[in-house]
């Protein structure tokens, strides 16, 4: 079987800095990262191939850099990472990605078959939107599998598959047909260390790197800015509070009495919450 | 899926379509609609905070607000539409066929699609739940259109467009993003991130009625079950009016009952900051915070939590933080209401204790006289 994954490299979100004049995000220095959501995903990707046999092809969109991203993916194992990476793609809002993942996801299909399954994470850490997975789906006519607990079968010669999909409120168990595409629930697996031959091979391998052209792209108004129906107006930083909090004097106290005093600061400034916590809390 | 919305005609877009007048043909798009999620009989209050925020664009632009009720024919729907004419809709559609009933993304899709293609809203607000992501985004591509995720502020800019404002960067930045071009203008909002509309039981407005054009042996996904989350595993945080949380300050996994302790003592739900849940003390439904839920409780106390950004947009909607670290430089303390310098791990305990005593049944009586 073919398995397609789409992954994104990310700043990690913990180091982020915004430039305090300008409202920009300070990327130098900030390292890059496979977004952690993608990884659920490549897991259960790698864990397919093992079992059905077959090849994991690893996609992203970004500038070269984003290479470092894929390399580490094939140190995972993966079988193929593919780049694409062109200016058009620059400023691309998540209609404009999908478009443009869902052309090189043709094209990888073209040159390496087609896909059984494609893969992204649930969301990325720094758009959080979780829109491009059903994006590529819808554009690709792929069934929609979002939120995948676990892949519970999977029948190549019938082409059905069977998962356990997070729903609000509980588990939907749903049975669906190849090709799909899956959005990978955090928590559902771990990814493994890379065996040595997979990091030497992620070494030498060569990591393709596809423009708009060879991505099959013709029309490149659909990509980028241009391709992208919503427009970022005004970028700022949220306002930060005037006051900062109250602080409660620990010195020389014993906890009893700090603790004591706290809870009077709090139903002073919350009366009516002594009552509900009293009667609907607790017991 | 539909093949209508492919003979849209593209406008010139890049930088320039900034300023660029909306194309002729999405000039009739009007109104206001919200969907109503409906999952198994019960409708997510994230729809009736959209219905509060969709009244106050509708006001501002002088349009109707609208509910849109996607579900199976008969009594299930009712109360969903009871409902939105209660926190605000003018008039609610309804799309119904029995292969509603459980939530599927291909026949969700056709019927708000279709939907959208025959009434033509100008605005369209979905819960930013499993449910309502999964939808937004085949709709937005079938449609072609723009969607703003998980939107923290909503408004009607001068020339009528949606101005949506959204964290980005796990919540370092805000950006407010326009769709200028298309309609309609789609946006996701988080549950609890809006406040909760006053209910007012009024009489019903018109209902305008729908049939689902596909059939269920063309839909290929099929629902084989559904089991409920237990009671136990069913966190909900997020409306929740009290939550107690820990960070890493707490040091282990079993720190997490001085939390859990406190919670119990005063009838609130836990929860944990993000990185607790990467180092797997504790489940990802419990996360606070960008990538997790957004509460907006009466009382949050947040225990050995520093306070990024990203934790912080999800408390601010809280009425009173309360935070407890020993880091008197934590960021935590910008924006909590009060704070103490200390170690949650001796101090939780005590707080347990001390609200334990002050909430007793002696005290609890003398609260009811």
């Amino acid at each position: 079987m073919h398995i397609v994954i789409c992954i994104k490299q990310v700043p990690d979100s913990a180091q982020i800095r915004v430039h305090p004049v300008t409202n920009t995000i300070m990327r130098q220095g900030v390292p890059t990262i496979i977004n952690p959501y993608d990884l659920f995903a490549l897991e259960e990707a790698l864990r397919l191939r093992d079992a059905y046999d077959g090849e994991v092809t690893v996609l992203t969109m970004g500038p070269p850099m984003a290479e470092d991203a894929l390399r580490k993916a094939l140190g995972y194992g993966a079988d193929r990472a593919v780049l694409l990476t062109d200016r058009y793609f620059a400023g691309s809002d998540t209609l404009a990605t999908s478009y443009a993942l869902s052309q090189a996801i043709a094209k990888v299909g073209e040159t390496f078959g087609t896909p059984d399954i494609v893969f992204t994470g649930k969301q990325t850490i720094d758009g959080d939107t979780a829109q491009v997975g059903p994006g590529i789906a819808k554009r690709l006519d792929l069934l929609q599998l979002t939120y995948v607990a676990k892949i519970a079968s999977l029948d190549l010669d019938q082409r059905e598959i069977k998962v356990e999909r997070r729903s609000e409120g509980g588990t939907q168990m749903l049975k669906s047909r190849l090709p799909c595409l899956i959005t990978m629930l955090e928590g559902t697996n771990e990814i493994r260390r890379g065996s040595l031959v997979d990091a030497l091979c992620a070494a030498r391998s060569q990591v393709l790197k596809w423009s708009a052209a060879d991505a099959g792209i013709d029309d490149l108004t659909r990509c980028g800015l241009r391709g992208s129906p919503t427009v970022v107006k005004r970028v700022f930083a949220p306002a930060t509070r005037a006051e900062k909090a109250a602080q409660i004097d620990t010195t020389e106290k014993a906890l009893r009495d700090i603790a004591d005093e706290l809870i009077a600061a709090i139903f002073t400034r919350q009366p009516a919450l002594e009552h509900e916590l009293a009667f609907n809390g607790g017991a | 899926m539909s093949t209508v919305n492919r003979e849209t005609p593209r406008p010139a877009a890049g930088r320039a379509g900034i300023k660029k007048e909306l194309p002729a043909h999405f000039k009739d798009y009007r109104h206001v609609w919200v969907f109503i999620e409906l999952e198994r009989g019960q409708v997510h209050p994230v729809s009736f905070e959209l219905l509060g925020e969709g009244r106050k664009l509708a006001d501002k632009l002088g349009v109707e607000l609208a509910g849109v009720v996607i579900g199976p024919p008969g009594e299930a729907t009712r109360p969903a539409v009871a409902d939105a004419f209660a926190y605000g809709a003018d008039l609610v559609y309804i799309v119904e066929a029995p292969l509603l009933a459980d939530y599927r993304n291909e026949p969700f899709t056709k019927a708000m699609t279709d939907l959208v293609v025959t009434h033509k809203p100008e605005i369209l607000l979905l819960g930013a739940t499993t449910l309502g992501r999964d939808l937004a985004g085949s709709v937005a591509t079938t449609l072609l259109t723009g969607l703003t995720a998980d939107c923290t502020e909503l408004d009607v800019d001068t020339d009528g467009s949606l101005a949506a404002t959204r964290p980005t960067f796990g919540g370092s930045l805000l950006c407010t993003i326009y769709t200028l071009n298309y309609r309609p203008q789609m946006a996701t909002v988080r549950p609890r991130v809006m406040p909760m509309p006053q209910r007012t039981d009024r009489p019903a407005g018109r209902v305008i009625r729908h049939k689902l054009s596909v059939p269920e042996d063309e839909i290929v996904t099929k629902v084989l079950g559904f089991l409920p989350d237990s009671q136990s595993a069913n966190a909900n945080l997020a409306y929740a009016d009290v939550v107690v949380a820990g960070g890493l300050g707490l040091g282990s996994a079993e720190n997490l009952q001085l939390v859990k302790n406190l919670a119990r003592a005063i009838g609130a739900e836990h929860g944990c900051s993000r990185p607790l849940v990467q180092k797997g003390w504790m489940s990802a439904d419990r996360q606070i915070g960008q990538t997790g839920k957004t509460i907006r409780p009466k009382l949050y106390i947040a225990a050995g939590i520093s306070g990024a950004i990203q934790h912080r947009v999800g408390v601010e909607g809280a009425d009173l933080i309360v935070a407890i670290n020993t880091d008197p430089s934590a960021p935590i303390f910008d924006f909590a209401h009060l704070g103490i310098v200390t170690d949650a791990i001796r101090f939780l305990p005590a707080l347990t204790e001390a609200f334990t005593r002050r909430l007793s049944p002696h005290n609890r009586d003398k609260l009811a006289s």
